[in-house]
């Protein structure tokens, strides 16, 4: 009995266990199923492009809506008489002083002669400057002789040096053109003398490898490496020259910007002097940009960051 | 003074070429000693090279063959002993050294006596596959392209010795097999003596006749590398001569065949 019971009663657990474990088998899937859902995928967020989340105010507009507001605070304050004409002309009246100022040709006189001063100073300045830099960044028997005295001479306050350039060279154009010139040579020595001493050591040996002679040496290498740091040198200088004119031009001129401003000083004119003071602030931004574009033309291949 | 050393050499050759007395190396240097700080970074070393042959020259970082090099440019002259090299030769450096404010085509005939023509630069621009950037500005190439213009003004001087200074160092792992190739292919076209200074030994014997091992300021080991070019790194006797060259070097190449 036991034998032919054996069967159905040995299959009997075996049968249960194997739907046993069909059963935790069949409820795998499941059971992964939900630990998928538990491990819940990231939210995703989009990397929006750049074009799309810029603003739609041109960058000129928001750029140039800061002056204008300025401006218009200005006017407003003169209609109301917070400023009184005695201390600042309005921006109509300056406007208007300044048309009959050109049409009358006293302005661009002045404005010729000014920038004839500065032309000069900054020519004889940049030559002496650079050929300074030239001889003390070239050979070392001129660093030795030059380089100190220019140091030396540099910390001296060149405005400070007018009443003897007064006395050297009278009261003509040539203490004035002497001191841009003064003024200028400084800065642009100082750029170009470092410009040359920065050039690549390796891009020198480089040229020497090529055979290169000395001369080729400094043509081909120093002088192009050198470059960046003289156009910030003249970038200096420029400002550096508006600044020794309007010094220059206030002492003993008949004629100029300067000689301009200090004759409405004598009669209170507010308004001729503003308009003096806005020829030279654009007097030095179209020197800055005669001097931006000359860097974008000569120094195209420097590979550097230039704002997106 | 060349012709002085050459002479006893060429001496047997003068039935062959008794008009031009063609001396039998292309580098003679005897007894260099190149000191720094009064130690001696190069200490009494000899080394020939023969024309047209490519030596690879091996050797762990600070041994002197970098200074070696140099001074085989004539960019190093504070040496004692005899260095003969030719008139024309070139250098290749690890960074390749363009002027940046010079195209292309203008660092490519930098240097060259006269006033030569820009087809000069764009023929050598070509073999190295660089035509059509002749006109750009060094700082648009890639590190790939720019190591080939520096190939193309060292081999625009016609030099009868190129000295190359790791000059596939800085490039990527595909960039470099390409420059390898390319090196390869204008050694054999040109015919020029090339010293390849590099601590790449694969490198050295898949491009060189001859890899000379320098340790302690001396050439302290070389071996000819007799395998048909092109070569095949997966040669036994390539793996060979690498294995043996990486133990003179002091790797352990037990360790890495594991």
């Amino acid at each position: 009995m036991s034998i032919s019971h054996a069967p159905p009663d040995s299959h009997g657990p075996d049968i249960s266990g194997i739907s046993e474990f069909a059963d935790p088998k069949s409820s795998d899937p499941k059971s992964s199923e939900t630990a998928s859902t538990d491990h819940a995928l990231p939210e995703l967020e989009p990397i929006v492009p750049a074009s799309t989340r810029r603003t739609r105010v041109p960058r000129w507009l928001r750029r140039t809506s800061g002056p204008v507001l300025l401006l218009a605070l200005w006017q407003v304050l003169s209609s109301t008489g917070v400023l009184t004409a005695d201390v600042l002309a309005s921006p109509g009246t300056i406007a208007r002083v300044a048309g009959d100022l050109v049409s009358d040709g006293s302005l661009t006189n002045a404005m010729g002669v000014s920038l004839q001063r500065v032309a000069v100073g900054l020519l004889l300045g940049t030559v002496v400057g650079t050929g300074l830099a030239l001889v003390s960044g070239l050979f070392r028997i001129g660093e030795d002789l030059v380089d100190a005295s220019v140091q030396m001479l540099r910390t001296v306050p060149f405005v400070g040096l007018i009443p003897l350039f007064i006395i050297w060279f009278g009261i003509g154009e040539a203490p004035k053109v002497a001191i841009i010139t003064l003024g200028v040579s400084f800065p642009l020595y100082l750029n170009v003398y470092a410009g040359i001493r920065g050039v690549d050591s390796q891009l020198i040996e480089a040229g020497e490898s090529l055979g290169l002679s000395r001369w080729g040496l400094v043509r081909h290498v120093v002088l192009p490496g050198a470059l960046p740091g003289a156009m910030t040198g003249l970038r200096y200088s420029l400002g550096i020259a508006w600044l020794a004119l309007v010094f220059a031009e206030q002492i003993n001129a008949d004629a100029g910007i300067g000689f301009l401003m200090v004759q409405a000083r004598d009669f209170l004119r507010t308004d001729v002097i503003v308009v003096c003071l806005i020829v030279y602030a654009f007097l030095g931004l179209l020197a800055d940009f005669i001097v931006r574009s000359l860097e974008r033309l000569l120094l195209q291949w420097r590979p550097t960051f230039t704002g997106r | 003074m060349a012709t002085d050393v050459h002479r006893p050499v060429t001496t047997e050759k003068v039935t062959t070429a008794p008009a031009a007395p063609a001396p039998s190396s292309v580098v003679r240097v005897e007894g260099l000693t190149r000191s720094f700080d009064g130690r001696a970074v190069i200490d009494n070393l000899q080394l020939d090279v023969k024309p047209g042959e490519f030596v690879a020259l091996l050797g762990r970082s600070g041994c002197g063959k970098s200074t070696l090099l140099r001074i085989l440019a004539g960019l190093d002259r504070d040496i004692q002993g005899t260095v003969l090299v030719p008139r024309r030769k070139a250098v290749a450096f690890q960074a390749p050294r363009l002027m940046p404010w010079k195209k292309v085509w203008r660092n490519v005939l930098l240097g060259l006596p006269g006033k030569p023509e820009r087809a000069v630069a764009e023929q050598a621009l070509t073999e190295v596959g660089l035509t059509d950037r002749a006109d750009a500005w060094p700082k648009t190439l890639s590190g790939g392209e720019a190591q080939r213009a520096s190939l193309a003004r060292a081999l625009v001087r016609e030099p009868d010795l190129l000295l190359l200074d790791e000059p596939f160092g800085a490039l990527d792992a595909l960039t470099r097999i390409k420059a390898q190739r390319l090196v390869g292919e204008l050694w054999q076209r040109r015919g020029c003596a090339v010293l390849l200074v590099t601590h790449d030994v694969e490198e050295a014997v898949l491009l060189a006749d001859r890899v000379l091992v320098m340790d302690d300021g001396v050439i302290a080991y070389e071996t000819e590398v007799e395998l048909d070019r092109p070569r095949d790194i997966t040669d036994p006797r390539f793996a060979e001569l690498r294995a043996g060259l990486l133990e003179r070097l002091g790797v352990d190449t037990a360790a890495e065949a594991a």
